[in-house]
């Protein structure tokens, strides 16, 4: 992976260790006082942004001024976006406020999840292998599969997240309506997480993404409040269901699609045990596995700005609020399901793994390198304190082995 | 943990204690990241992780304790699977999936379902099963 959304402001960094033992694929080092992030272990999962008691890490997302680029502009809010604000502000004067940042066009997530959870049954009917499912929502757990579960790309749903599909159909829908040329059309993602904004750039299972840029919601964050208050009259949106809105908490997914036999895991601590457990056979009588990065789903997104559990509460109370509630008709269900076989809503680049943590290109050689750290694990204290810069006494033993490290960058054998 | 190289295998080799729910899963769980890191086929680790999984389940569960070896070569990676005793009564009927002697106090704890040996046997490119009250043998054979 070349591009990254996660970065580091060093001005703010301390060295603390705060990010160093949370990152799941041990990408983050401590050199000379200031962290530093190995690109090629990097998931963009953005734990260290929602660790770090100094804001040093942060990630890269697009401006306003970036519409500049395209005729007109769709903007497309995350779901999780209808969990920043009180339920009693009507959210079509949020997104009228969206729109008033400067788009022409403003396009609901929901509406794109409700599309697969209409159309997903088909997929688990015929499904004997490989399973529990895995789904494909969260581009940090998917990266993270790549990296250290590689066994269980097969298990991964080869359909596109609701952010892509909402690109694809918004941008169809201007061109009926407003025969505007495809290139001329720009969308735009209200983004709560920074893996979102990778996958944007760097795309998972298709060669290139049709959504053109992302807005971090708390960069929007405080306009969308001030237009609110300002807004005379506001549009009717055409927004997603209850089903489609649900997604953006831990759950939404089986919940919507009527999967009973499911495991949802949220934090990607978590996550990581339960796909150790799907890789050792213990969950082959689940269906669906539905896993996020972020601690309640991606309403607990770190570009997000209200608190994840409070965000979590008002989306659950809009999924059972009968308001949200759409009724498909067997015509427009037929239609979906079309849509949904004829692969348009498909991955068609397979997704291969990413030897970040192998040790050396050669079997032998690698088994003889890990005896060594062995032996180097053994003589640190084990205390994994992380003065040294490494997240444990172990990877500080890989780092010596595989990286040139000294091993004198730990404090207890200097003294 | 023991392990040493020759030129052209490497071996692993783990104790496994019985009844010990607290270590339960460790052996098999390192065995799993050091074929990843070493480079592994990842289909070739996950029936690795399967196989030594259920084996050292088996012998935490229903054995007096025992011990697992690995022996990764060039082509193929055998696991042996060896215990103390008490003994499999009646192997036809321990591989058939769903029958299981676990006591209803393992079974609380999750365990015990009746898929161990199946399982393995699912993920063998070659399955050897010995079994006498002195003890029981598992020899497996995982090609790549």
């Amino acid at each position: 992976m070349v591009f990254h959304s996660v970065v580091l402001d060093d001005e703010y960094c301390k060295g603390c260790t705060n990010c160093l033992k949370r990152c799941p694929t041990e990408a983050i080092r401590i050199k000379d006082k200031k962290a530093d992030i190995l690109k090629e272990r990097c998931i963009d999962c953005g734990e260290c942004i929602v660790v770090c008691p100094y804001h040093a890490q942060d990630s890269i997302t697009d401006d306003i001024r970036d519409l500049n680029k395209f005729k007109f502009n769709i903007a497309i809010p995350s779901t999780t976006l209808y969990g920043q604000f009180p339920l009693e502000i009507n959210i079509d004067r949020i997104y009228q406020g969206v729109k008033d940042l400067g788009f022409n066009y403003v396009y609901d997530e929901g509406r794109a999840a409700d599309i697969i959870a209409i159309t997903f049954d088909d997929i688990l009917e015929n499904r004997t292998k490989n399973l529990p499912l895995i789904s494909s929502l969260c581009p940090a757990v998917i990266r993270l599969i790549q990296i250290r579960f590689p066994s269980l790309i097969e298990n991964i749903m080869r359909v596109e997240s609701p952010m892509e599909i909402a690109a694809r159909m918004a941008k169809k829908e201007v061109m009926n309506k407003y025969d505007i040329p495809l290139d001329e059309i720009g969308a735009f993602y209200l983004t709560p997480c920074p893996a979102k904004y990778t996958s944007i750039k760097e795309p998972l299972g298709i060669k290139k993404s049709y959504m053109d840029g992302a807005i971090a919601i708390k960069k929007v964050y405080g306009d969308l409040i001030r237009n609110e208050k300002k807004i005379r009259e506001e549009e009717k949106f055409s927004k997603g269901s209850s089903k489609g809105i649900g997604w953006s908490r831990v759950g939404g997914q089986s919940m919507t699609m009527g999967i009973k036999k499911y495991v949802a895991v949220d934090g990607i601590g978590n996550v990581i045990k339960v796909l150790e457990e799907i890789e050792n056979g213990n969950l082959n009588d689940i269906e669906f596995f539905e896993g996020y990065a972020c601690v309640g789903g991606c309403v607990g997104g770190p570009l997000n700005v209200e608190n994840p559990f409070i965000a979590k509460s008002r989306i659950r109370q809009i999924y059972e609020d009968d308001k949200y509630v759409i009724e498909r008709t067997p015509e427009e269900i037929k239609e979906l399901k079309k849509l949904f076989n004829s692969g348009y809503l498909s991955w068609t680049e397979e997704i291969a793994p990413r030897g970040a943590l192998k040790i050396d290109d050669d079997i032998f050689k690698a088994f003889t390198k890990i005896e060594e750290i062995n032996k180097i694990t053994q003589s640190l204290p084990g205390l994994d304190c992380g003065s040294c810069g490494a997240p444990s006494c172990r990877s500080l033993a890989e780092d010596i082995v595989c990286r040139g490290t000294s091993i004198e960058n730990c404090i207890f054998m200097i003294k | 943990m023991d392990k040493h190289q020759d030129d052209s295998k490497i071996n692993l080799e783990y104790d496994i204690i019985r009844n010990d729910f607290k270590r339960a899963g460790e052996a098999s769980s390192d065995i799993k990241s050091i074929l990843k890191k070493i480079g592994i086929d990842s289909k070739v680790v996950r029936k690795v992780a399967i196989v030594t999984y259920e084996a050292e389940m088996n012998i935490v569960i229903h054995s007096y304790g025992g011990n697992i070896k690995v022996t990764i070569k060039s082509n193929n990676i055998i696991i042996e699977a060896y215990d103390r005793g008490p003994g499999i009564e009646n192997i036809p009927l321990a591989m058939k999936e769903g029958y299981s002697t676990a006591t209803n106090e393992v079974r609380e704890l999750g365990f015990g379902a009746g898929m161990g040996l199946p399982n393995i046997n699912k993920c063998a490119d070659d399955f050897k099963i010995k079994s006498t009250p002195e003890g029981t043998r598992l020899l497996i054979t995982i090609n790549f």
